[in-house]
């Protein structure tokens, strides 16, 4: 694969007061990767993702990142309670200035995408969890980001919901191949979403396996009992057992 | 809503049987105050037949007479109704100063540590000044008219817009602050489109906790600050030292109504405007 870093991490640590959250951090995301982050509670993951955005910036070390256009996916979906879905939406677009017009058929066209239309006048106090989340991946995909953050997005569904998020997730891959972090617990997610996966120990945190799936997109769901991801499955989770 | 329109034109059973439900409900909510009402109507006329010799009476004349005395007589209820009508302008002029002073106060502590940790104390301290300790001075300062009982509503209803105002501004989402700190927005933006907006639903509780209290102060006011129109207080003056009970009865009556009909007013104006969307308010709704 040609290098074309989307973002590079080097040597980059995080102190807190006197916590060390992250220390001697180098990576490199290509742009078009999708790579997801698996590690102990409390190892940095959150950590990584906010310096990737820009939110916060390391104590020490150098980040650098050929785009400005990231895309952030929370662990809630955190949607304004006192919008619709449809404006909801549209928020980013109102954020960056883009004309009403425009970003109101752009909202329409992502929530489509999610397969929300019919909600798209509902407010969040009346959608399901998984149907939040939806909405809440349909907002950051309205500026369509080069680089796409996720931090445990699907956490708190329930497994079908779960399992249909990802698929949904596949397929827009598939089509827009824009790089992603992807953190997450599950290793069977990580393995099924990712070209990469990236296992981080604690204290201080940093990257200490790294696996690569081969699977081609879009993936159908029946690779997840394959031997094959079976066996990746099997040494992330050894990898994982052991950096905890 | 297409679902129950289609089971009504197939079989109107379903929707009757939730009308009926309805109602069950609102009978079942309403009943029990209602219930009170009349113990406390029986308990009334107990007291002013058997606790109360004749020639005592008038300490509790008996709810039909003050009704009648106090409702139908012409020069009373104007008497009453201008008392009212003073003393709702009072309550919420004082609501209003006290809601553009308290949220501009919020606003400005929502904006920065060091300007909340200079005001807070401050807004704390307002709430603990005995506004009885005050009285006084504000006639010194104000006169004895109109202002001065305006400025004891505002001091009384200050606190609560002040606290539910900073704590919605503060309420908003840390994940939303970070998208808008991601996309460089200004603060106005982060006010106008996040902080205000997540603020409403407790902003409207404030209000509502607030208007109660300044119909007291409408009236306490009137109390100490005699000068100008009467207001309900100095008319429940005035009946009390002239023996006035049925009056007296019905003043307190109509000063419980504005009560009321403050904080329903209120209440009401949060369904509208967040009863779509807020959990609290959209409960409030139901109610
Ligand atoms: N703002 C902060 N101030 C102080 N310490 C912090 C801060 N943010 C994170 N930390 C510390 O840094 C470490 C890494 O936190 P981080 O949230 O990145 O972990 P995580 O891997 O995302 O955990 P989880 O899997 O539970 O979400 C933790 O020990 C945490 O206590
Ligand atoms: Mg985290």
């Amino acid at each position: 694969m040609a290098a074309n870093p989307l973002i590079t991490f080097t040597d980059v640590s995080v102190r807190f007061g006197h916590i060390t959250a992250i220390n001697a951090f180098t990576h490199s995301v290509d742009s078009g990767e999708f790579v997801s982050l698996v590690g102990p509670s409390g190892c940095g993951k959150s950590t990584v993702l906010r310096l990737a955005s820009g939110l916060i910036q390391p104590t020490t070390g150098d980040i650098e990142r050929s785009t400005d256009n990231v895309g952030y996916v929370f662990q809630d979906p955190t949607l304004m309670p006192w919008r619709t879905v449809r404006k909801n939406g549209e928020l980013l677009g109102e954020l960056e200035d883009i004309d009403p017009g425009e970003r109101r058929q752009r909202a329409d066209e992502v929530l489509e995408l999610v397969g929300l239309s019919d909600f798209a006048n509902h407010y969040p106090l009346q959608l399901s969890g998984g149907m939040k989340m939806r909405a809440s991946l349909a907002r950051s995909l309205l500026l369509e980001p080069d680089l796409f953050l996720f931090d445990e997005p699907f956490g708190a569904l329930d497994q079908i919901s779960r399992a249909r998020l990802n698929d949904e997730l596949i397929a827009l891959y598939a089509d827009r191949r824009f790089g992603s972090i992807f953190v997450t617990h599950s290793v069977d997610e990580a393995v099924y979403l990712a070209t990469r996966v990236l296992v981080m120990c604690s204290r201080p945190g940093k990257i200490v396996a790294e696996f690569s799936v081969p699977f081609d997109y879009p993936r159908d769901p029946s690779i997840r009992y394959s031997p094959e991801f079976t066996k990746i499955a099997g040494s992330v989770a050894e990898a994982l057992e052991e950096a905890s | 809503m297409t679902g129950s329109m289609e089971a009504g034109m197939i079989d109107s059973s379903p929707e009757e049987l939730s009308r009926y439900a309805r109602l069950k409900t609102q009978f079942r909510i309403g009943l029990p105050p209602v219930l009170v009402f009349f113990v406390f109507l029986g308990l009334w006329y107990v007291v002013t037949y058997f606790v109360l010799s004749a020639d005592r009476r008038w300490l509790l004349p008996p709810p039909h007479q003050v009704v009648a005395e106090g409702f139908f007589v012409g020069s009373t209820v104007t008497e009453i109704l201008n008392g009212l009508w003073q003393s709702t302008k009072v309550a919420l002029m004082g609501l209003g100063l006290a809601f553009l002073f308290g949220f501009s106060m919020a606003l400005a502590m929502s904006q920065a540590k060091w300007i909340e940790r200079s005001l807070y104390p401050w807004a704390v301290a307002s709430q603990t000044v005995p506004i009885l300790a005050l009285v006084p001075m504000i006639g010194f300062w104000f006169g004895f008219g109109v202002l001065a009982r305006v400025i004891v509503c505002f001091i009384i209803s200050l606190f609560p817009i002040i606290i539910n105002s900073l704590t919605g501004l503060l309420s908003a989402d840390r994940e939303l602050h970070s998208l808008f700190t991601l996309h460089n927005a200004s603060r106005w933006r982060r006010a106008t489109r996040l902080q205000i907006p997540a603020a409403l639903p407790h902003i409207f509780t404030g209000l509502r906790t607030a208007a109660g209290l300044s119909v007291i102060g409408a009236i306490v006011g009137d109390f100490f600050f005699g000068r100008g129109e009467p207001g309900l207080g100095l008319l429940l003056d005035k009946y009390a030292s002239r023996l006035q009970s049925e009056e007296l009865f019905t003043t307190v009556f109509v000063a419980c109504l504005l009560g009321i009909a403050v904080f329903w007013g209120f209440g009401y104006l949060g369904r509208r405007t967040v009863g779509d969307w807020d959990p609290y308010w959209a409960e409030e709704g139901l109610t």
